[in-house]
């Protein structure tokens, strides 16, 4: 639950592909990690996107648990495949804000917005060439654009609608308590 | 006004409403909430993060818990996920937890939940597991969700659902007896992409998927996710009411659709001209004849796992099996404790299963559970640890999804594989069927 609720934030990207799939997001060797428990949660972190092909930049650089990219950008079908909550978590526990991808699966999705771990931001522009891995990029969540710092490029990004205040609050149970919907 | 189709059928029902129409957010009654060693835990911590330590779960006989996953390995906290399990099905009081290491163990949650009698036409079932989808082979709406959905669920029973569109997948004509429910739904993926039936219904029928057994539409609908569909799902015949009256007493209510319901598409395919096929690594997609890929060498083949590893698809494997040697190492993961059973009491020609596998030179049955299918901790069976080319009877061929990043998966159907396993390199079962 590391995503903020400024109104933009900046941060360097980390480009992967097409079909990041949960078992590249986060190995099945390591879903004996239980995320509630914090100590596992952080661990998952260190693990973030281990499971992409060895020629890929590391995600998290051993020995840390946190990533150096704030900002995920992928292609089509982010996160397909098992419904593992561990994918989202992992992401989230490395310090991942936000993704942008031009669509999800649906369970990440979901997960995505029901544990608050990152926004999940659609976008119909194809970006995966349009930023390299390293660049600083800035979302404006209220404008709905990224930004690319190195090239001054903008893009639109859907608006997140109704799933934008849950992420922010930290999840589906957090918003159902700060709305008033749970006590 | 158009009629519905069983998908809306069943969430109208659920959410106490004359009709539903795809797009809109409905509040659901859970009838099952399955859950297995790997997401239980995490499910359980969100469960009593969010609604007290005291809290009890909505319903006792609702909550099933089969533990599946990471069960024959020496990994400790694999074991305390497990511990974690027994622990909360005791203070809950839960009536269905089939421990391992018990009587009660079961193995591989997707093909245990059907033959506990836990899943029947017209409910909803949630899981922890993005193969829950295979329960709508008996005609109930089941589905795959995150551990804090899942939480959520255990303290209140309800779920909140998009309604989806549906598409339907028409198999006409007669299917011949080299094809399996693998092979057509490999077919569907291939055709309509990984991604083709994102947050959609999956509707399959037509007079092939009448003429297959309960397995066959198990196999179907359990792949539907990896088209990216929500639910998979078949209407419920008499095979399918049969199947379930066998195993529950408990009272369920038969959902078919309407004839004007509305759908997305419609596919029609001829059953008798399919042929045996393969998905190409690294995606379930990549569609390709079995009789066109012959220069693929392999280093090992698998049969096991929801998809490929009941008792039909063992039966299948020994076919082509009885009386030949295999050339490559293969390995045998029987999906559950009764699949295991049935490898000793069928019988081919006088032979039981277990004879025509060791004859024909296959590694040693291992005891039930999801095993290799997912790679898993690092001492599990028939794991890939190096540059391996396996094909198998599972559903994903992601990298490193068998474990090792370098190995490369090919999925196929237990005949397909067995074929395979006899010649070293990807073979059409038609060579060794008369």
């Amino acid at each position: 639950m590391s995503t903020q609720s400024a109104p933009r934030f900046s941060a360097r990207v980390y480009v992967a592909g097409d079909n990041i799939d949960t078992d590249q997001i986060i190995p099945a060797q390591y879903l004996n990690l239980v995320p509630t428990n914090p100590e596992e949660y952080i661990k998952l972190g260190s693990y973030a996107l281990s499971g992409l092909p060895d020629d890929c930049a590391p995600f998290v650089p051993p020995p840390g648990s946190k990533s150096p990219y704030g900002i995920v950008i992928a292609g089509r079908n982010f996160g397909c495949g098992s419904s593992r909550e561990h994918a989202p978590v992992a992401l989230g526990a490395a310090g991942v804000q936000a993704i942008v991808a031009e669509s999800y699966a649906r369970i990440f999705f979901r997960n995505a917005v029901a544990t608050g771990e990152c926004y999940p931001f659609e976008t119909a522009v194809r970006l995966l060439d349009r930023f390299q891995t390293g660049d600083e990029a800035e979302i404006d969540m209220p404008g709905a654009t990224l930004t690319n710092r190195r090239t001054g490029e903008v893009f639109k990004l859907q608006p997140l609608g109704a799933v934008g205040p849950v992420v922010a609050a930290g999840g589906i149970f957090a918003y159902a308590r700060k709305t008033g919907m749970l006590q | 006004m158009n009629g519905m189709t069983i998908t809306e059928k069943i969430l109208a029902r659920h959410a106490g409403l004359d009709r539903v129409s795809p797009g809109e957010n409905v509040w659901v009654e859970v009838d099952v909430l399955l859950t297995h060693d790997i997401c239980g835990p995490g499910t359980i911590g969100v469960f009593r993060r969010e609604f007290g330590p005291k809290a009890r779960v909505w319903n006792r006989e609702k909550v099933v818990i089969i533990p599946d996953h990471y069960i024959f390995t020496a990994d400790e906290l694999s074991h305390r996920n497990v511990d974690t399990l027994r622990q909360f099905t005791m203070e809950q009081e839960l009536a269905y937890f089939y421990d391992p290491g018990t009587p009660n163990y079961r193995g591989v949650c997707h093909v245990a939940l059907p033959e506990a009698g836990h899943v029947r036409p017209g409910e909803v079932i949630v899981g922890t597991d993005s193969h829950t989808c295979t329960h709508g082979a008996l005609g109930a709406f089941a589905t795959g969700i995150g551990n804090t959905d899942a939480g959520f669920v255990m303290g209140a029973g309800k779920i909140l659902l998009k309604v989806p569109e549906t598409m339907r997948f028409r198999f006409d004509g007669k299917a011949p007896d080299y094809i399996m429910g693998k092979d057509m739904i490999l077919k569907v993926i291939g055709d309509i992409g990984f991604d083709g039936a994102s947050y959609a219904a999956m509707e399959f029928t037509g007079t092939a998927i009448d003429a297959l057994s309960i397995e066959g539409r198990m196999t179907i609908c359990n792949m539907a996710i990896e088209a990216g569909g929500k639910n998979g799902i078949v209407a419920p015949d008499q095979k399918a009411v049969d199947y379930v009256r066998a195993r529950t007493s408990k009272p369920f209510e038969v959902v078919t659709s309407d004839p004007d319901a509305k759908v997305v598409s419609d596919r029609v395919y001829d059953a008798a001209t399919l042929e045996p096929c393969v998905a190409e690594p690294h995606l379930p997609s990549k569609y390709a004849l079995a009789r066109q890929r012959g220069d693929v060498k392999l280093d090992r083949a698998y049969i096991g796992s929801c998809t490929g590893g009941k008792i039909e698809d063992f039966v299948a494997a020994a076919r082509v099996l009885k009386g030949r040697k295999v050339a490559i190492d293969t390995f045998l993961v029987p999906a559950t404790c009764e699949v295991a059973l049935a490898l000793i009491k069928t019988t081919i020609d006088g032979q039981s299963l277990v004879e025509v596998f060791a004859d024909a030179g296959c590694l040693d049955i291992a005891p039930p559970s999801c095993a290799a299918c997912l790679g898993g901790p690092i001492d599990t069976f028939g794991r890939t640890h190096g540059n391996e080319v396996v094909i198998s009877t599972t559903n994903r061929n992601f990298p490193g999804r068998m474990g090792s990043k370098q190995s490369s998966v090919y999925l196929a159907s237990p005949l397909t594989v067995a074929a395979s396993a006899i010649t070293g390199r990807i073979t059409d079962p038609r060579e060794f069927l008369q």
